[in-house]
């Protein structure tokens, strides 16, 4: 089993959920499909959602909800 | 009391240009930042620069605590807040005054009543000033929405009172769709602004954007004429002028001294502007509400009346009266404004933060480009695309658009994607040159004239 990294397309302020009283997206361990939700970037003010891109198992985020991100960090990794 | 230092409790292009307008006056600046804007022109400018906190907003430049022990550490005699952020919030005012600083602006109190958009269009009734037809006040309850939904006719708008700035408002048609739409806008002001309350307004079809500029020194009350504001995308202005060529000299008239009469029973202090919208087949017009802070539209009222109005707001917040009577000002030519975003119109206004490798700016007598921007910047992701405001004087309206038209090519930002393509189609459309358009013109001639535009582009590709 390897493991593949998930990245962000923009730079911006990462959120793991879809508003601030929501359930993440995804929990850490969760499985995902690779058109799955797994959180929004904000970038000058406008919310894009990020899709996995990937499907697998066992999602671990490696940046916290509401952390500034750079184009191309590592949001999260998943077991395949 | 004389303003030796401002702190400068913003960033972006407004910062530069209140670092600016402060230095013209002999002042000393200090310019708070996010650890995101430590490069920033406004810190290059300033005098001196203090870090208060992260790049998000709300822990950085919304952060009143923040800001206060920066004005605090400084000894700054006053505090300029800019647009946007903090500068219409009530309690940051009463916290400047609090601690014996002077806040450039109005009252707490004014921002509080102005800011409150159902008070604000009773003061404005009392005043004289027309309002749109809709309910008076806050609705209770759904019951008595449905009546005055039913008294004023659709399509209505139904807005937040604690909204504004083209946020929580919803458009109905029908009186089914009132119902539905009604508890959901109520829950969703609840979240945003803290408070579920509502008011009814009909929407003014093919309405007009116009907005009168005022200044006030709480005894004296002066406008700046008005400034058009139509051409907006998603509620957001694109392209402003003045004066607004659609408005005949009677109505003119009426329109200022419909403002200066509502600065009048608020006494008024600083600058201020109160929107309308206009409706040009009944010539009337109709108030909106009243923005309490410099607009970002500002340059085009000073390139055309020669008034510079953030020194004028300095020196207010000082103490002096009015620098100006009524009869003294005098529109003289036509001023256009470009806001120069970091978006891309070729894909859905796409953000694009990023660094930026060359800069030229046009140059002239009749040419302004109030920016963040110099040559190796880097544009942050974190707060507004407004990179620049591109603003150009001419003798009368056409030769403005030609003036225009030179600008924009001249203006070279090289880097990344920028709305200097969307406004070098607009300055060139015919419609846009006759000044036949109004608030939903803009969306529609985007899908219409611009659209086709970009795919024929693609193709070439």
């Amino acid at each position: 089993m390897s493991k593949a990294e998930i990245r962000s397309p923009l730079p911006g302020t990462f959120y793991r959920k879809p508003a601030p009283d929501s359930p993440p997206f995804k929990q850490d361990g969760d499985a995902v499909a690779a058109s799955d939700v797994i959180g929004l970037i904000e970038v000058m003010k406008s919310f894009h959602e990020i899709q996995a891109g990937i499907a697998g198992n066992g999602i671990a985020f490696t940046v916290d909800d509401g952390d500034p991100v750079m184009a191309g960090q590592v949001l999260a990794e998943v077991e395949q | 009391m004389t303003i030796r230092s401002l702190l400068i409790a913003n960033r972006g292009e407004i910062a530069v240009r209140i670092n600016r307008a402060a230095k013209a006056l002999g002042m000393r600046t200090v310019q708070v930042y996010s650890q995101a804007d430590a490069s920033s022109l406004a810190v290059r400018l300033a005098d001196e620069a203090i870090e208060i906190g992260p790049p998000a907003a709300r822990k950085s430049y919304l952060n009143i605590d923040a800001v206060m022990a920066a004005a605090r550490a400084a000894k700054v005699d006053a505090v300029h807040p800019g647009y946007g952020f903090l500068s219409e919030n009530a309690e940051f005012a009463d916290a400047v005054a609090a601690a014996g600083i002077a806040f450039v602006g109005p009252s707490a109190e004014a921002i509080r009543l102005l800011g409150d958009k159902v008070a604000a269009r009773r003061v404005a009734a009392e005043a004289g000033v027309p309002t749109v037809p809709g309910s008076d006040g806050r609705v209770a309850d759904v019951g008595e929405a449905r009546e005055i939904a039913a008294r004023i006719g659709f399509p209505l708008m139904i807005k937040a009172a604690a909204g504004g700035g083209g946020r929580g408002i919803r458009i109905v048609s029908s009186m089914e769709e009132f119902e539905r739409q009604f508890p959901q806008a109520s829950a969703e002001a609840a979240a945003a602004f803290g408070d579920g309350g509502l008011y009814i307004e009909k929407v003014i079809e093919q309405a007009r954007h116009v907005e009168v500029q005022i200044l006030g020194d709480g005894t004296n009350f002066v406008h700046c004429f008005e400034r058009e504001c139509s051409l907006q995308r998603r509620r957001q202005k694109v392209w402003e002028e003045a004066p607004s060529v659609t408005l005949g000299p009677h109505i003119r008239e009426k329109l200022c001294a419909s403002a200066v009469a509502l600065a009048r029973a608020v006494a008024y202090r600083g600058a201020g502007t109160v929107e309308y919208l206009y409706d040009e087949a009944s010539e009337e017009f109709y108030f909106i509400e009243v923005n309490t802070r410099i607009q970002v539209e500002h340059p085009v009222t000073e390139m055309i009346t020669g008034i510079d109005l953030v020194q004028e707001m300095l020196r207010i917040a000082g103490g002096a009266p009015l620098s100006v009577r009524q009869e003294d000002i005098r529109v003289s030519g036509h001023a256009v404004e470009c806001r120069i975003n970091a978006e891309d119109p070729y894909r859905d206004f796409m953000p694009a933060p990023g660094p930026v490798h060359e800069l030229e700016v046009p140059d002239g007598e009749r040419v302004r480009f109030d920016t963040l921007l110099y040559a190796g910047y880097e544009v942050s992701p974190f707060y507004d695309s407004l990179l620049g405001k591109l603003v150009v004087h001419g003798s009368d309206r056409a030769d403005c658009l030609q003036r225009l038209r030179d600008a924009l090519a001249a203006l070279k930002i090289v880097g990344i994607a920028t709305t200097v393509p969307l406004h070098q189609a607009l300055a060139a459309d015919p419609e846009v040159a006759a000044s036949r358009y109004h608030t939903r013109f803009l969306e529609h001639w985007l899908q219409t004239v611009f659209a086709p535009v970009q795919g024929g582009r693609e193709e070439a590709r």
